[in-house]
C-alpha cells in the first residue's frame, strides 16, 4: 500500500472545521449503548481542553429514525430540524456539532437540499413559526463530534498519559477504524478525507500511538440500517453484514476496534455474542473477542479516564484483554459498582464468548 | 439459541472459489462454447423459452458462476428442437453443447 | 506581399505532427514541428505492438523519424503564447524565440485521463493496481515492480470515460481494443494467468477487431464479466480483491487479483485548448478542440489558417490519426493557393 496515496487524497477531502463555539446536539441512542461517551466528549472538549460546546436543555431528537423508517415525511423531519437551528439560533451559536452520525448526515441532507429547493425551506420557515413560533437562521458549520476531536487530536496527545502501543513488544496496536455509513458516503466533501479514505478516526488512531489497518471490507456498512434491524424478520441482514466485516478483517488479527456512530460500535460488539452463540465462532485472541470502541471512550482511556467512568463495563466484547496491553490500570472489583459505590447487577456470561 | 433470524449468505459469486469443473470439460468438448456473448439470440428464439425459461446463454453463464441446479433444471426442458442453432451469430452449435452437458455429471466426468 | 514559402507550425511531434510535417514537406513548404518532449513520437512511441496485426509501435515511429529527419523541430519547446496575426500568427516559445507562422496545426494529440481521480479503484494507493500506459511501458521496458508472475489480472474498461462523475461522458474509443490486445499479450505472457476483462459494451468498431476478441475468448479463454467495478480493497498478502456487479448474471462477484489493469480514457489536452483559446478557436462541449464540421471538415476549423490533426479533435485510432493528418496537409496546401 502506498501511504502517501492517501495522503494525496486527504489532502484534496480537506473540511473547514471551526475551532471554538459549538452547539452541541445529543444523539437519541448513544448514552443507553455507551453511557459515558457524550459525557466524555464534554470533559475533553469543554472542560479539559477549554472549547465553548453548549448544549440546550430543550433540544431533540433530528428524527433520523423516523425519517429513515419512512415513519415521518421528510417536511415534518425538516421541521424538527428546523427547531433544532432555532435553539441554536437563539443561544447565539452558527456551528453545530451532533453526536450521531445519522444525525451529521440527516443536518447535510437537509441543509443540501434546501439549498437546491429554496421553497422548501420556505416552508419548513412558516411551519415551525405556526407550530412554535420560533425562528432559525442555518448554521454556518456543521460537523460531527469526531471531526472536532480529530482537530483537537494533537492537543488531546499532548497530554496522553497511554499510547496505543502494546506494553510487552512496544508494537503499535493494529486498529481497525470503521466510519458511520452517513458519514462521508452520501457527500463525500463532507467528510475529512472523503469517501473511499476517510481520516478522521484513522488520524485519531495514528497520532496517538496505534496502527490502521485497511482490509478488503473495510468500507462495508456494519448493517445498522433502521429498516433492517427494526424488523426481527430482517435482523439476518444485518448480522451478516457484520459478519462479512469480520470474516475479512480476521487475518490481520486486529487489537482494537474503532468507530464513530452510535450503532456501529453497538452491532460491531453485540454481533460477535450473536455469531459466537449461533456458530460457536469468536475473533480476536483468545476467544474474547475484539473489543469495539467509540472515539471519546478511546480518548477518555489515551488521558487516563477510569475505564469503569468511561462506561467500559457495559461493552460485552471484553475489553480488559485491551486494557492490559496499553498497561491501562483498573480495578476489576469495582467494575459492577455503580455510581454510588453499591453494587449494580451482574450479567450473565455468555456460552463461547469468553468475559469477565 | 434461536434468536428468531439467522445469517444469510451473501449473495455475491466468489470466483476465486466457484465450482466450473463442469464448464471446463464443456469447453474441452465444445471449444466454440467460449466465444459465447451472451447476445441472447438463442434464448428469444428458443421454443421452449417462454414456458420453462430455458436459456442456453443462461445455461453457459450459469455453469460459470456455480448456478448448478437451475442448469439442471434447464437443460431437462429442452426439446432439441435446434432452432439456437440456427440463430447463434457465433456459431456454437448449441444444440451439440447441450447434448455433451447431458452427458457430463456435476464434476464435469462424463458418464452416458 | 505574400509570402513565397509559407511557413507552417505543427504543435505537437506526435504521429500526427510528424506526418502532417513529411507530407507538407513533399509539398514544397516549411514546417516547423514544435514538440514539449525531449524525443518526437508522442504517445504511439511509448507503445509495443499496436492492433489489429500487432504492428511494433517502433516500426511506424522509426519510419516517420527517417521521413522527417531533415525538417526542423523544436525539442523540450513550449509554447508561451499564440498570437493572431492580420496574415499569419506569432507564436513565443519557451526557449526565447519568436516564430513567425501563415498557418498553424493543432496535432496535440490526447491526454489519458487521471486514474487516481476513480479513487475507489485505488490507483496509487494500492500496489496492484495500474494503467493501460503502466502496461503497455511494461511491455516495452519489462521494468515493473507491481508486475510479478501474476495468477490472476484484470482489466476495467471505461476509466474515465462514459463517466458523468469523473467529468467525461464521452466513450474513448480505443480502450476496448486495447484492453483485448493487452489482455492477449498477458496470457502469452502468462499462459496460466486467468484473465477477466470488466466492460460496460465491448466497442470492437474497426478492421478485423472482432477477430481479437473471438480469439480473445476461444485461443486464450479470457473471461468477459459485463458489469462495473465498485470498489477494490487490499489482501492480506498485497493482492487486490475486486468487487463487481455481473449484470449478466443478474449478482454481484468478487475476484482476488494479482494485477488489475485500469484502462484511463483519453481526454484533450488541456494546454492545447489553452493555444486553441488565444487563436479565437473554439473547444467543444466534449472538451476537445472544435471542428468547422463533423463530417466535411473535421480537419479544419472555424477560423482561417488554424488546423487540426489526429486527437486533438476527438479519441482518433492510429490509420485515422495518419488519414487526417495527410488530409490536414492538403486542407493547409489549398489554403496557401487560394490566398495567392
Amino acid at each position: 500500500m502506498i501511504y502517501q496515496g492517501k495522503q494525496k487524497i486527504w489532502a484534496d477531502y480537506q473540511k473547514e472545521i471551526p475551532d471554538d463555539h459549538w452547539f452541541y446536539v445529543r444523539s437519541c441512542i448513544r448514552q443507553n449503548f455507551f453511557p459515558a461517551s457524550e459525557k466524555y466528549f464534554l470533559a475533553i472538549c469543554r472542560d479539559q481542553l477549554g472549547r465553548d460546546i453548549y448544549e440546550s436543555e430543550h433540544h431533540t431528537t433530528c428524527a433520523g429514525i423516523a425519517y429513515h423508517c419512512d415513519t415521518i415525511p421528510q417536511e415534518t423531519a425538516m421541521t424538527v430540524v428546523a427547531r433544532q437551528f432555532a435553539l441554536m439560533t437563539e443561544a447565539g451559536y452558527e456551528n453545530l456539532v451532533t453526536s450521531c452520525i445519522t444525525s451529521f448526515g440527516n443536518y447535510t441532507e437537509i441543509l443540501e437540499t434546501w439549498r437546491q429547493f429554496p421553497e422548501l425551506e420556505e416552508k419548513v420557515r412558516e411551519h415551525l413559526w405556526k407550530a412554535c413560533r420560533r425562528e432559525f437562521k442555518k448554521p454556518k458549520y456543521v460537523a460531527h463530534a469526531s471531526d472536532l476531536m480529530y482537530k483537537l487530536r494533537g492537543e488531546i496527545a499532548e497530554r496522553a498519559h497511554f499510547q496505543l502501543v502494546h506494553r510487552a513488544t512496544g508494537e503499535p496496536l493494529r486498529i481497525v477504524e470503521h466510519i458511520g455509513c452517513h458519514y462521508s458516503k452520501m457527500f463525500p466533501h463532507k467528510g475529512v478525507g472523503g469517501a473511499e479514505y476517510p481520516c478522521v478516526l484513522s488520524g485519531m488512531a495514528e497520532s496517538w500511538g496505534g496502527r490502521v489497518i485497511d482490509y478488503p471490507e473495510r468500507r462495508h456498512c456494519c448493517g445498522f440500517g433502521f429498516r433492517q434491524y427494526f424488523v426481527k424478520a430482517n435482523r439476518g441482514y444485518s448480522l451478516s453484514n457484520t459478519h462479512k466485516k469480520f470474516e475479512s478483517m480476521e487475518p490481520y488479527r486486529p487489537d482494537v476496534i474503532i468507530t464513530n456512530c452510535p450503532g456501529c460500535p453497538y452491532f460491531l460488539d453485540r454481533w460477535q455474542y450473536v455469531i459466537s452463540e449461533m456458530e460457536g465462532k469468536t475473533y480476536g485472541q483468545n476467544g474474547y473477542g475484539i473489543p469495539v470502541l467509540t472515539y471519546e471512550e478511546l480518548a477518555g482511556l489515551v488521558l487516563g479516564v477510569d475505564p469503569w467512568d468511561l462506561g467500559l463495563q457495559v461493552h460485552q466484547v471484553a475489553v480488559e484483554p485491551l486494557l492490559d496491553k496499553i498497561g491501562i490500570p483498573y480495578d476489576p472489583a469495582r467494575k459492577y459498582l455503580g455510581m454510588d459505590e453499591k453494587k449494580i447487577m451482574t450479567p450473565g456470561l455468555p456460552t463461547s464468548l469468553k468475559c469477565f | 439459541m434461536d434468536f428468531g433470524f439467522k445469517r444469510s449468505p451473501s449473495s455475491a459469486v466468489n470466483l476465486d472459489t466457484v465450482d466450473h469443473a463442469r464448464y471446463d470439460r464443456l469447453v474441452q468438448l465444445e471449444p466454440d462454447a467460449l466465444t459465447c456473448i451472451g447476445c441472447g439470440s438463442c434464448s428469444a428464439t428458443c421454443t421452449a423459452a417462454p414456458w420453462s425459461g430455458m436459456s442456453v446463454r443462461k445455461v453457459i453463464l450459469g455453469l460459470q458462476r456455480g448456478r448448478d441446479d437451475e442448469v439442471d433444471r434447464m437443460l431437462s426442458r429442452c426439446m432439441l428442437c435446434g432452432k439456437c442453432t440456427m440463430v447463434c451469430p457465433r456459431g456454437i452449435n448449441t444444440r451439440h453443447l447441450i447434448l455433451t452437458l447431458c452427458r457430463l455429471d456435476r464434476k464435469g466426468e462424463v458418464v452416458r | 506581399m505574400v509570402n513565397r514559402n509559407p511557413v507552417i507550425a505543427v504543435i505537437g511531434a506526435g504521429i500526427a505532427g510528424l506526418e502532417a510535417a513529411r507530407q507538407l514537406a513533399d509539398l514544397g513548404y516549411s514546417p516547423v514541428l514544435i514538440e514539449k518532449e525531449p524525443a518526437v513520437g508522442g504517445h504511439v512511441a511509448q507503445w509495443n505492438r499496436l492492433f489489429p496485426d500487432m504492428t511494433p509501435a517502433a516500426e511506424v515511429i522509426d519510419a516517420l523519424k527517417k521521413q522527417t529527419a531533415k525538417i526542423r523541430t523544436l525539442l523540450g519547446t513550449e509554447i508561451a503564447s499564440i498570437n493572431r496575426l492580420k496574415d499569419g500568427f506569432s507564436l513565443v516559445l519557451t526557449d526565447g524565440t519568436s516564430l513567425l507562422c501563415q498557418a498553424v496545426l493543432f496535432a496535440t494529440g490526447f491526454q489519458l485521463f487521471n486514474a487516481a481521480k476513480k479513487e475507489e479503484y485505488g490507483y496509487g494507493i494500492y500496489d496492484r493496481v495500474i494503467t493501460n500506459r503502466d502496461l503497455e511501458a511494461w511491455f516495452n521496458t519489462r521494468k515493473d515492480k507491481r508486475i510479478k508472475q501474476p495468477e490472476a489480472v484484470g482489466f476495467v474498461h471505461c476509466v474515465g470515460s462514459r463517466d458523468l462523475k469523473a467529468g467525461n461522458t464521452q466513450c474513448s474509443k480505443v480502450c476496448c481494443i486495447t484492453a483485448i490486445k493487452q489482455a492477449i499479450e498477458i496470457k502469452e505472457e502468462f499462459p496460466d494467468a486467468e484473465v477477466y476483462c470488466f466492460y460496460m459494451d465491448l466497442r470492437l468498431f474497426g478492421k478485423k477487431y472482432e477477430d481479437f476478441y473471438i480469439k480473445a475468448q476461444r485461443d486464450y479463454g479470457i473471461h468477459f464479466i459485463r458489469g462495473r467495478v465498485s470498489e477494490v480493497g487490499e489482501a492480506i498478502d498485497g493482492r487486490v480483491v475486486v468487487k463487481a456487479e455481473d449484470t449478466l448474471n443478474g449478482k454481484p462477484v468478487k475476484v482476488t487479483l494479482d494485477l488489475l489493469v485500469l484502462m484511463a480514457g483519453v481526454v484533450c489536452n488541456p494546454d492545447a485548448q489553452h493555444y486553441a483559446r488565444q487563436v479565437g478557436v473554439s473547444v467543444d462541449d466534449d472538451g476537445f478542440l472544435k471542428s468547422r464540421d463533423n463530417i466535411a471538415a473535421i480537419t479544419e476549423s472555424s477560423r482561417p489558417g488554424v488546423f487540426f490533426a489526429g486527437a486533438c479533435t476527438g479519441a482518433k485510432t492510429i490509420p485515422e490519426t495518419l488519414a487526417e493528418a495527410r488530409s490536414a496537409a492538403l486542407n493547409i496546401h489549398h489554403y496557401f493557393n487560394k490566398r495567392k
